[in-house]
């Protein structure tokens, strides 16, 4: 009964997708395969840029400069696969992404300014960088790095979403299991009492921050994947990826949460969409009602807190 | 180490901290400072670096200084006043936008003064729906106003296929606030100058003012005192919204050709703005006066940026740079967040 009990949210999101699936299936009887497939590449980018948001939050911070670290590491994989293989290129991506995150992480140590702040200020930084590396979205994708995503090896799991799945088991899971985990989850509950104990504040904010922009590089590598060309402006995944990690269970303040419930809530809100449009509703609505949704669940997340805090 | 010689370290240890506790009570002082190197810097290294000669302090010059920096010390006044209670408002240069676009694109249908009226009561709508989701429900300021501000973008995107026949046309009276001079300084400071000391007023002698102060300071302890604190979160960010529509305005009037972008870059230069400008981003610290000369830092640090032709993402770079580095020196100096 623990297991349930501790997992109730991540549960209730389950069944919540469920019913979204179900609902989907029900508007459209033939969605199936290839339905799931288009709905796991979509979600692939906000999917990547969730994960890396909670990491950050559960340290304690916000990134708000996660849209823009993948737009530098989309347009410079782009630019790297003109010149080298795929794979070296994906490896310098990576490497990129977790520099930024790292210069994030330690310019918020260092200077001692919030993170909010300073993550608003390299916003515009990353932003600027990505627009001197490729000014007009340019450059190529290996077309083998390409058809990574498309099709499902095992029947009706699609290759996205065994790739989200993949990327964030051998990002997220040994870290978690080790004491630099252990050392995230205490400082973002209580930054004072976790370096009572011992634990270096300063390398584990740097830690999760790298940590987080690697996860904003694979989202970047996944946008290209999609799309087959380098964007440098970055894309709408700042609002998404927080109300995804709040809907997903992680507390904005930090110490709570994994990263499970968010990768779950960014299905939720990506079908959304696709039941929208099979409804043959207008683009623009569908903006309109997602923000409502999405505004709506972040706002039943507060009352649930608030009415849990008070009792 | 020699008695007298501990003193004099004492003694200037002392110094350096009453220097600091000045700073921290009067942000605005080191901010002026700062404006006026800049322009000297503007003057002496980037324009002889540019063209050869040192520049001269024109009356044009000023003139588009102050005039561009209005509408950003207008989105500024927004954020700080939000910041005040720990919040922040991210829907105001989406308000800003949709406020200019409505009365544009109404002013043909129905005349100046409805356009302007329905374009306010949109500023006011949203402002209301952050005030109730902060406020009674208590969704934290950044995601509110975020996803209001989504919202708001795909009401302005269905609106927007209505009215595109229409036509567009800028009310007479709001190009000349946004374009017009007076003896050599912009008429946007006819709308301005009242507003600013509305606003300083607001903050400094007033319940409500004080209740922001409260509020940011200690929610809890506030709401013990009595404070309904939804009611002042709702007047709040009713206000912001407000503000920002009327930013909007005088922004329409000054660039002259609505578009669905068109206030939206000033949204995070207003956050700056203000967090130059000593508001705290964690609430109960702030000041209005120093927003203003924040805006007035950034629109200089602006045009030294055009001035040098920095490719655009230079520009933005070092833009988030400088912001980081005044925030950095500000936090050292003063020794608080």
């Amino acid at each position: 009964m623990s297991v349930v009990r501790k997992n109730a949210w991540v549960l209730g999101l389950l069944v919540l997708l469920a019913v979204l699936l179900a609902v989907t299936k029900m508007i459209q009887p033939s969605f199936g395969a290839t339905g799931l497939e288009s709905l796991a590449k979509a979600a692939l980018p906000f999917a990547f840029a969730t994960a890396a948001m909670a990491i950050v939050v559960i340290v304690g911070g916000i990134d708000l400069s996660i849209a823009s670290i993948m737009a530098v590491c989309g347009v410079t994989a782009a630019v790297l696969m003109q010149s080298m293989g795929a794979i070296p290129a994906v490896v310098l991506t990576l490497a990129l992404g977790g520099v930024m995150g790292a210069i994030n992480g330690g310019l918020i140590v260092v200077t001692k300014v919030p993170d909010i702040v300073v993550t608003l200020a390299m916003l515009f930084v990353w932003e600027g960088v990505a627009l001197l590396i490729l000014e007009t979205p340019g450059g190529t994708v290996a077309p083998g790095l390409r058809s990574i995503i498309n099709g499902s090896v095992i029947p009706f799991v699609p290759n996205a979403l065994l790739v989200i799945a993949l990327a964030v088991a051998v990002v997220w899971v040994p870290v978690r299991r080790s004491k630099l985990g252990l050392s995230i989850y205490a400082v973002g509950s209580d930054e004072l009492a976790a370096f009572r104990s011992g634990v270096s504040v300063g390398w584990t904010k740097v830690a999760a921050y790298a940590l987080a922009g690697v996860l904003a590089g694979m989202g970047g590598l996944s946008l290209i994947m999609l799309t087959g060309i380098g964007e440098p402006v970055p894309g709408p995944y700042l609002l998404a990826s927080v109300a995804a990690v709040v809907l997903g269970g992680v507390v904005l303040g930090g110490g709570r949460g994994a990263l499970l419930g968010p990768i779950i809530a960014v299905f939720i809100l990506r079908i959304i969409r696709t039941i929208l449009t099979l409804a043959n509703v207008d683009p623009n609505v569908t903006t309109i009602v997602e923000g409502v949704v999405m505004v709506g669940v972040v706002m039943l997340g507060a009352v649930l807190t608030y009415r849990g805090r008070r009792t | 180490m020699s008695d007298t010689s501990i003193h004099a370290k004492a003694a200037e240890e002392r110094g350096l901290v009453r220097f600091g506790r000045f700073l921290r009570d009067n942000p605005v002082i080191p901010l002026i400072f700062f404006l006026l190197l800049l322009i000297l810097a503007h003057f002496y290294v980037v324009m002889p670096l540019r063209t050869g000669r040192t520049g001269v302090l024109s009356a044009f010059w000023v003139n588009n200084l102050i005039k561009f920096a209005i509408p950003l010390a207008m989105l500024a006044a927004c954020q700080v006043l939000t910041m005040l209670t720990a919040g922040i408002d991210l829907s105001a240069g989406i308000v800003a936008t949709i406020a200019a676009f409505v009365c544009a694109t109404l002013t043909p249908l129905i005349g100046v003064p409805g356009a302007v009226a329905i374009a306010m009561a949109c500023g006011l709508l949203v402002g209301l729906l952050n005030g109730f989701g902060v406020g009674v429900v208590r969704v934290h300021p950044l995601i509110m106003t975020l996803g209001t501000g989504l919202i708001a973008t795909g009401c302005l995107q269905v609106y927007q296929r209505f009215v595109i026949s229409t036509g567009t046309d800028v009310p007479a009276f709001l190009e000349w606030l946004g374009t017009g001079r007076t003896v050599g300084l912009p008429n946007g400071l006819f709308l301005f100058v009242p507003f600013a000391l509305f606003i300083l007023w607001l903050m400094r002698f007033t319940g409500f003012g004080r209740l922001l102060f409260a509020l940011g300071s200690n929610e809890h302890a506030a709401k013990l005192s009595g404070v309904k604190s939804w009611q002042v979160f709702l007047a709040l960010y009713a206000l912001s919204g407000l503000i920002a529509a009327l930013a909007g305005l005088l922004y329409l009037g000054m660039i002259r050709t609505p578009s669905l972008q068109l206030a939206n870059p000033l949204l995070l230069p207003s956050v700056a703005a203000a967090v130059i400008g000593g508001t705290s981003i964690f609430g109960g610290r702030g000041s209005f006066a120093g927003a203003i000369v924040g805006a007035l830092i950034l629109r200089v640090i602006d045009t030294m940026l055009t001035l040098l032709q920095m490719p655009e993402g230079a520009r933005i770079a070092l833009f988030g740079l400088i912001i980081l580095l005044v925030t950095a020196l500000y936090v050292r100096i003063t020794g608080s967040r």
